[in-house]
């Protein structure tokens, strides 16, 4: 289904789309307060944009600097060309141990690989341990948002749906009586977890440590009791110094939520004591997008989900609607850089606004990365037929400037003369909510002559 | 002062009221104004669905109408960024298009940036609610973006500051975009038009009587939905209001009436 039809049916629901434009936009505002408390914020985006320019410019070797200095820390590193040897490594590594039970944080890289539905079919139990992916593993959805997994759920359906799965009161909507139970709940998962599973917010070259941010604390319940710790990330997470660090830390809860940092930045340098801890490197694509010119700039981010908040088309037509793992700009981005032919509506569900750019924590010129993907449909063929035609159409008219002419005063005179009901009917995408311009009885150009002609007459 | 006057296509045929105001305003400040009457459009909705084969002769047929000029000046940020911010993926070749670019403006920039204008002085005693239309603000730079840390500046309203009357509502959502996106108003119809509601109950909150925005396009979206729900509301183009219009008089927003004339050959 094309975004345009997903996001019409989102959208038929007036309140909700509402409820969810103002949920979304509130922490946008979040995000505006907190980068203005920093003065210096343009220069931190500035100077991580330029971190991750440099690295991706030299990704080999930092990748390769990353695993000598984490394997020196006892950590075992994995390379994974895609989603499946991936996903077939981590399987390995639970056989190895006969583990049944794994508990995993937050992590987009393993939604990216489908990691969830090929463990269970593999006979493991995977618990998301974050409470908005748990609550959206719950309803057997997908997450809408990279870093508010749950961001389109109401507080009365999280109350349903917590009272049949969890047992909770029915009715229940108090924030702090739900959490407990989830808390609850997912303590008893994580005490019998072989397992946890994480993903990776920044990977240090020099050191070859691993960060990973959350709010939860469940990266670290999750990786401090079970005997095995998996991380996932993508080649684009490594950082070179950990100086570097900060800058980023600074930027991500920021733009995320507002929050000056999360309330968990944890590093893990090597297992502890009687654990194991394996890092899976993931390509899955990257390598690719990194060939392209105009779309490298796309693997700088840091996943802090404010480009969603921002944009105006997000806000109004759900994560969902965008069908891919990742939605928003950044989802518009990646996805159709990977698969046009799968995503080719998501360039052009982006009114070109801008907004996604100039929020962007390592500045990805989203907006016009989006028009650039647009050229590529187009020289692919994905485009649809009437578009490329009226396109080609207008393109012929504008062309010859007595064509435009004629046909500029036809359709003035029609506009005029035509009844509603000819102008306004279902082949009309403009005209279903708006009325056509009011037109005028002579052209601009003819105005500009007649006001020469008599000077003075204005 | 030599200017070619860039008029966007859409309002040489549905708003002449705001070239005309361009003009008066352009002459205003010593000004030569000339409108080459080859122009038709630079080729900005092919290029912006991804048909780069079909915006490029427009693009080449805009450099060769305009090179001449000391100044190329549009009353739309949105051609304007079109020229200056993409014509490079079009005719990136051609050697006039580094001069052309660099001598084309927005109206409001032009006033500002070359002509040195502070304020312009008038009359407009009205609730105004200013829509930022987007490629002006986060191409051109009209003015500092809500998401941008930094000074505060904005061109357009600088501008419009110096009007006796004029009384700026307060938006919730300075810089929310309209929705109106070119071929997005009709390829994403419902988000468009959800955008477009969402400014104008905005506006109307904030108890604006007047809309204003120095790009056309953006109005003719928020013009449109506003007829439609019958919003007493007036719609007008910066330059309209710079030039000395009211919106009791025949502005861009309003009905006409009279018989349509072609245009001389
Ligand atoms: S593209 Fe930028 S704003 Fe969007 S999620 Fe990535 S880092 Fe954040």
């Amino acid at each position: 289904m094309s975004h345009a039809a997903a996001a019409a049916e989102f959208i038929a629901d007036e309140e909700r789309t509402r409820w969810h434009d103002q949920a979304v936009w509130y922490v946008r505002q979040k995000r505006d307060r907190a980068a203005k408390s920093l003065p210096e914020w343009e220069t931190l985006r500035e100077t991580a944009s330029q971190i991750k320019q440099h690295t991706l410019s030299k990704l080999d070797e930092y990748l390769e600097e990353f695993e000598r200095n984490a394997t020196r820390q006892g950590a075992e590193v994995h390379w994974a060309r895609d989603a499946d040897e991936h996903n077939a490594i981590v399987l390995k590594l639970l056989e190895q141990k006969g583990t049944k039970r794994v508990v995993k944080s937050k992590s987009m890289l393993t939604e990216e690989c489908g990691l969830n539905p090929f463990l269970e079919k593999a006979g493991i139990e995977v618990i998301d341990t974050d409470l908005g992916e748990r609550i959206v593993q719950l309803r057997n959805e997908h997450p809408s948002h990279i870093v508010l997994p749950a961001i389109h759920v109401k507080k009365q359906e999280v109350g349903e749906l917590f009272h049949e799965k969890l047992g909770t009161k029915r009715g229940a909507t108090e924030a702090d009586y739900l959490t407990e139970a989830a808390r609850h709940h997912l303590r008893e998962k994580l005490l019998a977890a072989g397992a946890g599973l994480t993903g990776v917010n920044f990977a240090i070259a020099e050191t070859g440590g691993i960060v990973v941010c959350t709010n939860e604390g469940n990266a670290d319940l999750g990786t401090a009791l079970p005997p095995v710790h998996i991380a996932s990330m993508g080649i684009e997470k490594v950082i070179p110094r950990l100086e570097h660090l900060g800058v980023f830390l600074r930027l991500l809860a920021r733009s995320a939520t507002g929050q000056p940092i999360t309330s968990y930045s944890s590093h893990f340098h090597g297992p502890r004591e009687g654990q194991e801890m394996h890092v899976i490197l993931v390509d899955n694509g990257r390598s690719q997008q990194m060939t392209e010119d105009d779309l490298r700039q796309s693997l700088n981010c840091i996943r802090c989900g404010a480009c969603l908040n921002t944009c105006p088309v997000y806000r109004r037509s759900g994560g969902h609607s965008y069908h891919a793992t990742v939605p928003g700009p950044i989802g518009s981005v990646i996805n159709p850089a990977r698969d046009p032919a799968r995503h080719k509506s998501l360039p052009f569900a982006c009114s070109l606004c801008g907004s996604c750019s100039d929020v962007c924590p390592v500045k990805i010129p989203l907006h016009h990365q989006l028009l650039s993907l647009r050229g590529k449909i187009v020289d692919r063929k994905l485009l649809p037929a009437s578009k490329r035609w009226s396109m080609k159409l207008a393109a012929m008219v504008l062309k010859r400037s007595w064509l435009y002419r004629i046909l500029g005063f036809g359709a003035r005179c029609s506009l005029r003369w035509l009844p509603r009901f000819l102008l306004y009917n279902p082949l009309n995408g403009w005209g279903r909510q708006r009325d056509l311009p009011e037109p005028a009885t002579k052209s601009f150009r003819q105005a500009f002559r007649d006001r020469n002609r008599k000077p003075g007459d204005k | 002062m030599n200017v070619g006057l860039f008029i966007p296509c859409y309002i040489d045929q549905f708003y002449p009221e705001v070239g005309l105001a361009t003009v008066d305003l352009l002459e205003r400040y010593g000004a030569t104004v000339e409108f080459p009457e080859a122009q038709t459009c630079c080729g900005q909705p092919m290029a912006n669905t991804g048909c780069l084969d079909d915006a490029r002769p427009l693009a080449r047929k805009f450099l060769d109408i305009f090179s001449e000029y000391e100044y190329v000046v549009a009353p739309s940020g949105s051609c304007v960024a079109m020229v200056r911010k993409h014509f490079h993926d079009l005719v990136g070749d051609d050697p006039r298009l580094e001069g052309v670019a660099a001598k084309t403006f927005e109206l409001c920039e032009f006033l500002t940036d070359v002509v040195g204008v502070e304020q312009v002085e008038g009359d407009f005693p009205y609730r105004v609610g200013l829509h930022q239309a987007c490629h002006g603000l986060r191409e051109l730079r009209l003015g500092q973006p809500s998401e941008i840390v930094g000074e505060p500046f904005n061109k357009v309203s600088q501008l419009l500051a110096g009007m006796r009357g004029i009384d700026f509502v307060e938006l919730e959502r300075t810089d929310d975009c309209c929705g109106f996106g070119g071929t997005f108003a009709v390829a994403e119809e419902a988000v468009s038009c959800r955008m477009g509601l969402d400014r104008l109950a905005d506006h109307k909150q904030a108890g604006a009587q007047v809309i204003a925005s120095a790009d056309m396009s953006c109005l003719m979206h928020l013009g449109g939905l506003a007829r439609r729900q019958k919003m007493p509301v007036a719609i007008m183009h910066v330059a309209e209001i710079l030039a000395g219009r009211s919106p009791e008089e025949p502005v861009s927003g309003k009905p006409r009436s009279g018989k349509c004339r072609s245009d001389e050959a």
